[in-house]
């Protein structure tokens, strides 16, 4: 049983920087969890902290039941995979494997057991004998958390571990990881910048910003109720439609905004936020208490299987993108009105970003 | 990475461009080389009125003489310890300064300096601080027991020779062994750390090997710096005494030229010595461009 526990954990450098402020976390037995945030915003730094290569200036981490905040990355119990998987150059792929165990002093057919169970379970077994230089990204990846995997460690750290590999090799290399972390059942902690990628790994999503956690919940949960503006923004491609409520409402880009689907007493600088895949362009199945947005067609991205209209909100309210499925051709200038439930609108707090609900809303 | 071609329209243009580093080669390298090999056939005698062609005969002679072999054998005593112990010390505080990250700067500053000191500046400055009567590390070896005379002691001149060179050496194999400790990722020795090896094994089965090439690298250029550039500190110092005990080759080139005049004889030594720089660069230039790590 290996959960990990972080409590009231900070980072300050010693330029005063702080770079974590009071995370607390509770990561259970075999889950896999997420941090995401943008670039700076301390998640590989906490992971550093949970690895034991950056000191923890205040709080407390454990791993299981150890608090492990003064023990050495060593002696932590735990295998960390790099984002540019740091593998022992002057080595081949057998020794790069063996070496965290042979400092163990384990035994050697124990070793060898491993070696092989590892390289089995990854399929790099015709690899042993190749240096990293001679390996293709993939392998490499492989090779890195076939190192990780031998030590049959309490946890596993993934520091951007996908963010080296082309496009293709990241979409298959994430299903890899999500069954492989499935099957072993190792407590496992994976930073990324990408959302997608913690949308599809994650038991849990944490996202970070400046340090600070935004939001904890499963990837549905953070999709679904983003606690606040950052995380509504953040999370979702494209990215939420989010327009000052007072503005939409003076210029009337809005219709449909009755009492009951507004939260009450919502301040003057409220944000409303709706996804550009819960709006639908036209009168198609919209419902009697349908929200409509008015707004002039800017420019159409067309993906394939479906399309993106960007546009401008009636009055200049703000910019909008809804999606439409299929391919449409539409000249910049046209006026659309787009209409979504009241259930699918998002509100947030102008000074704080924090989320409002309506009342009544399931929590 | 690919170096851009320019292509001259004038024809004698690039040859004005290269004419002066052409000249300084041919004055001061092609031509006394070429003069080596010509008076290392010939014999003069000391008043130099008269001069017979006398084939292998010098080369002959070096074979057969007694000094000129313990020389061969003193020089290659000298510079195994110089590039041992200069490359030894240099290492050692490369490994420091790398885990310095502030004031690194200062440091390197610090231990780059001995580097712009010439050879006998640096052969003097020793000598007096190991003067047997007034120099002050004399004084405190003897405070600790040791009776300190290079004047006397042969393995006390060697030692002064040696750690005048190394001293100076020392600098140039900091920056090299620096630049290359920090070019190993960072990462790579997280992650040893975290593969359970502690810092001593992470240097000697990480960095060092990481490092190999730029050590063998260093052993070449300590190797010619000791065989050839260490002249001005023996001849500022112990001038090859007591007896012959530090008179390394270039040293005996040297003196058995102008001391000596005997030119042949002297002559029939640099052009060993030549063959000895060039199998140097030879080595040096096949095996550096084919990394010697992984």
């Amino acid at each position: 049983m290996t959960a990990i526990t972080l409590r009231n954990v900070s980072k300050t450098y010693p330029g005063g920087v702080e770079a974590i402020k009071g995370v607390s976390l509770d990561i259970g037995d075999g889950e896999f969890l997420v941090l995401v945030g943008p670039s700076g915003c301390g998640k590989s730094t906490l992971l550093r902290m949970i690895a034991g290569l950056e000191t923890i200036t205040a709080g407390e981490i454990s791993i299981g039941e150890r608090v492990v905040n003064n023990l050495e990355p060593a002696e932590r119990d735990i295998a960390m995979v790099f984002q540019n998987y740091a593998l022992y150059p002057h080595m081949s792929v057998r020794q790069n494997l063996e070496y965290g165990l042979k400092n163990r002093r384990m035994a050697r057919d124990e070793i060898a057991r491993r070696v092989e169970k590892a390289a089995g379970i990854l399929g790099i077994a015709e690899l042993l004998a190749r240096k990293p230089r001679q390996l293709s990204g993939g392998q490499r990846q492989r090779v890195a958390m076939g190192r990780a995997i031998v030590r049959e460690p309490a946890a596993f750290l993934f520091d951007e571990p996908l963010s080296n590999l082309d496009a293709k090799l990241r979409v298959q290399m994430r299903a890899e990881i999500r069954h492989l972390q499935r099957s072993l059942g190792t407590t496992s902690v994976y930073v990324t910048h990408d959302q997608l990628e913690a949308m599809t790994l994650a038991d849990r999503i944490v996202v970070l910003n400046g340090g600070v956690v935004e939001q904890v919940g499963t990837p549905m949960e953070v999709y679904e109720r983003p606690a606040s503006l950052f995380v509504a923004s953040f999370i979702g491609s494209p990215a939420m439609n989010l327009v000052p409520l007072q503005q939409a409402r003076e210029r009337a880009a809005i219709a449909g905004l009755v009492n009951g689907s507004v939260p009450s007493g919502l301040s003057t600088d409220a944000v409303l936020g709706v996804r550009p895949e819960d709006m639908t362009v036209g009168e198609n199945g919209a419902g009697a208490d349908a929200v409509r947005f008015a707004f002039t067609v800017t420019a159409v991205e067309a993906v394939g299987a479906e399309s993106y209209v960007h546009g401008n909100l009636q009055g200049g309210a703000g910019d909008i993108a809804v999606r439409m499925p299929g391919y449409h051709r539409l000249e910049p200038g046209t006026v659309l009105s787009a209409v979504t439930a009241p259930e699918k609108l998002h509100f947030f707090a102008g000074a704080s970003g924090q989320r409002v609900d309506r009342a009544g809303a399931a929590q | 990475m690919r170096t851009k071609r320019v292509v001259f329209r004038s024809l004698w243009l690039p040859y004005l461009l290269i004419a002066p580093q052409i000249a300084i080669t041919a004055i001061f390298f092609l031509w006394p080389a070429g003069q080596a090999i010509y008076q290392s056939f010939l014999r003069q005698d000391a008043f130099g009125l008269r001069t017979e062609f006398v084939g292998l005969e010098n080369f002959a002679r070096l074979v057969n003489d007694p000094l000129y072999l313990k020389s061969f054998t003193t020089t290659l005593v000298f510079s195994a310890l110089v590039a041992g112990i200069s490359m030894g010390v240099a290492l050692l505080l490369a490994v420091m300064a790398d885990r310095v990250l502030r004031s690194a700067l200062f440091y390197r500053t610090l231990l780059i300096w001995p580097y712009a000191v010439a050879p006998a500046v640096a052969g003097v400055l020793w000598f007096f601080l190991f003067n047997p009567t007034i120099g002050i590390a004399a004084y405190f070896l003897a405070r600790l027991g040791y009776e300190w005379n290079h004047y006397a002691s042969g393995t006390d001149a060697m030692a002064l020779i040696v750690i005048a060179a190394a001293w100076r050496q020392v600098s140039y194999n900091f920056l090299f062994f620096l630049a290359g400790l920090q070019a190993i990722p960072g990462s790579l020795t997280e992650a040893a750390a975290m593969d359970a090896a502690g810092p001593f094994k992470r240097f000697w089965t990480i960095q060092l090997p990481l490092l190999s090439p730029t050590v063998f690298f260093l052993l070449v250029v300590n190797l010619v710096y000791a065989f050839f550039d260490t002249f001005g500190i023996v001849h500022a110092t112990t001038r090859g005494g007591p007896g012959n005990d530090t008179a390394i080759l270039v040293f005996e080139v040297w003196r058995d030229a102008f001391e000596g005049l005997d030119l042949g004889f002297s002559a029939a030594q640099s052009v060993v010595l030549m063959a000895i720089v060039i199998a140097l660069t030879a080595i040096q230039f096949r095996y550096i461009e084919r990394r010697v790590e992984y």
